[in-house]
């Protein structure tokens, strides 16, 4: 009981600490708009971190995107890579950030609209979506940005 | 001899093109399945045929075909066949008496070796009583119930598992051949909308992965075309046994959708339709996959 009052406190914190940070707030993502391919604004208002976004690429919870491409920047680390969507290998020479963004946000609207590829900033419209899952996206702001400023970093 | 390497080059680079702009590889490229034969007691198994017209698919592959050599190894050998004890237990449960009426399976259909033989295959069959298909657990738990007045089976339990698994093996290396037409038709073609809606978090469908990506890798794991003739089947994962519908509930939460109910109508229309995708393939139960 008490750890879970101290986990929920620091939970509390964690979000405080956040929305003091960020003036505004991060764009919900009922709020993101793709203008022909692109979302020019960071949808937290500043940079992502390429250290964390490398992280969340390979993390099977949240980007997974090694479950589907291939990235030569974790071949070492990472044994297995997916083979079911083209190799990320330089795709900062094919897109750029607002690109890239809007990709990752929702590549359905972003790409087209019958990619395999999940949208990753998109919290409704799901069909029968696992109750843990429902009404959430897969990536809150903060990684998105954060993988986005990895994937700059794929020339 | 010259037009073999005149339309070889254009077929490459269109390749090339189609990968770079849709970026999805429709010819697969990286591994696909593999070339060996599932000969078990010197009886060859029928895990490629071309498919059968109307299907999606070129060619059908038994999941086999898609396992490393270690796996594959351990369907060749029923003494290897980490599932088959389970076909032991079948056996022993198709002659004890059980419930109220004071019989045994054995009391009304005598040997197993005929009298279900290609039952298997067949599954789901359409049940006239009933007014809709029925599975195999379907089946043996209503027989459970109005003929041996017992209890009715967990799908998961050793013993329903030991009875799929045992009269499973009466239809081994016989086609699968499920009935489409007639009243089964309506539930062929709801199996088929589930099978190609996407759903879940991920927003995927069965198709997008078993149809349109079969023969590739998803991160560790080597795509099937998601047949449903080795059922039940042994999975290392599981360590043990499991139905057809326990795997259709996974492949639903790992795109992290709410799964249909196991024995509900959806998961036997689709049951129905996923097996209509593989007439054809041999009946491989007890089948052994990771
Ligand atoms: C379920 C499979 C899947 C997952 C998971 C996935 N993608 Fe994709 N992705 C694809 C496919 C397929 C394409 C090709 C686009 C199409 O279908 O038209 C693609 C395309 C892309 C592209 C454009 C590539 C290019 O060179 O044109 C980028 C960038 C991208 N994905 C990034 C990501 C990132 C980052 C992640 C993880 C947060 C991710 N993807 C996760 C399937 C996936
Ligand atoms: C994200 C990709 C993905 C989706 C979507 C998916 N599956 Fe699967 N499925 C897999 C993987 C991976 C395996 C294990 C390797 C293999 O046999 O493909 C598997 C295995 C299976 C198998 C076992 C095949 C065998 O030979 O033992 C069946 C049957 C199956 N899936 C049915 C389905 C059905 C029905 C759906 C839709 C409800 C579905 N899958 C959706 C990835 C997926
Ligand atoms: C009192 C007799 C009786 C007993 C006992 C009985 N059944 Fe049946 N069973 C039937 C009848 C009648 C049918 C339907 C007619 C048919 O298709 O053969 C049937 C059908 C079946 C079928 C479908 C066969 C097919 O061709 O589609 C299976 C499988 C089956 N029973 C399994 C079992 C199992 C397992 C047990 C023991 C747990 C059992 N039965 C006990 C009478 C019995």
């Amino acid at each position: 009981m008490k750890r879970v009052l101290c986990a929920a406190t620091a939970g509390l914190l964690a979000v405080a600490a956040i929305t003091v940070g960020a003036s505004a707030g991060p764009i919900a993502p009922g709020e993101v708009k793709i203008d022909d391919g692109k979302i020019t604004a960071s949808l937290t208002g500043q940079p992502g971190s390429a250290v964390k976004g490398r992280e969340w690429f390979a993390n099977r919870k949240l980007g997974n995107c090694l479950a589907c491409h291939s990235n030569s920047d974790m071949a070492k680390e990472e044994q297995f890579h997916g083979e079911v969507a083209p190799s990320l290998d330089g795709v900062a020479d094919r897109w750029d950030e607002a690109q890239l963004r809007a990709i990752v946000v929702n590549a359905k609207q972003a790409l087209n609209p019958d990619t395999l590829m999940p949208a990753f900033y998109r919290d409704s419209g799901y069909t029968r979506p696992l109750k843990d899952f429902e009404g959430k996206a897969i990536l809150n702001a903060e990684q998105v940005e954060d993988i986005v400023a990895y994937l700059k970093t794929l020339k | 001899m010259a037009t073999r390497q005149k339309t070889s080059l254009p077929v490459r680079l269109a390749a090339v093109a189609g990968l770079a702009a849709a970026g999805l590889a429709t010819v697969a490229l990286a591994g696909g399945p593999n070339d060996n034969k599932l000969v078990i007691d010197g009886k060859e198994y029928v895990t490629e045929l071309p498919a059968p017209e109307g299907s999606p698919l070129k060619t059908l592959y038994s999941g086999w075909r898609f396992r490393n050599e270690s796996t594959q190894a351990m369907q060749l050998d029923d003494f290897d066949n980490p599932g088959y004890p389970n076909v032991d237990t079948g056996e022993q449960l198709w002659s004890k008496v059980d419930g109220e009426a004071g019989k045994s399976c054995a009391s009304c259909h005598n040997d197993a070796s005929e009298s279900m033989k290609g039952v298997r295959a067949q599954m789901p069959k359409w049940n006239e009583k009933a007014g809709k298909p029925m599975t195999l657990e379907q089946t043996i738990n209503a027989c459970r119930e109005n003929n041996l007045k017992a209890k009715p089976w967990d799908w998961e339990s050793g013993q329903m598992l030991g009875m799929t698994a045992f009269i499973g093996s009466k239809s081994r290396g016989m086609p699968v051949k499920v009935q489409t037409d007639g009243p089964m038709k309506e539930w062929l073609e709801k199996g088929k909308e589930i099978y190609y809606t996407r759903v879940g978090q991920l927003d995927m469908s069965c198709a997008g992965c078993h149809e349109a990506n079969y023969g590739k890798m998803i991160r560790a794991d080597h795509l099937s075309q998601g047949h449903v003739n080795g059922f039940p089947l042994y999975r290392s994962k599981w360590q043990k046994l499991g139905s057809m519908h326990r795997r259709f509930k996974g492949c639903m939460q790992n795109i992290r959708a709410k799964p249909y109910e196991v024995g509900g109508d959806e998961f036997v229309a689709l049951e129905l339709y996923t097996a209509s995708r593989g007439q054809g393939l041999s009946v491989e139960t007890p089948a052994v996959r990771n």
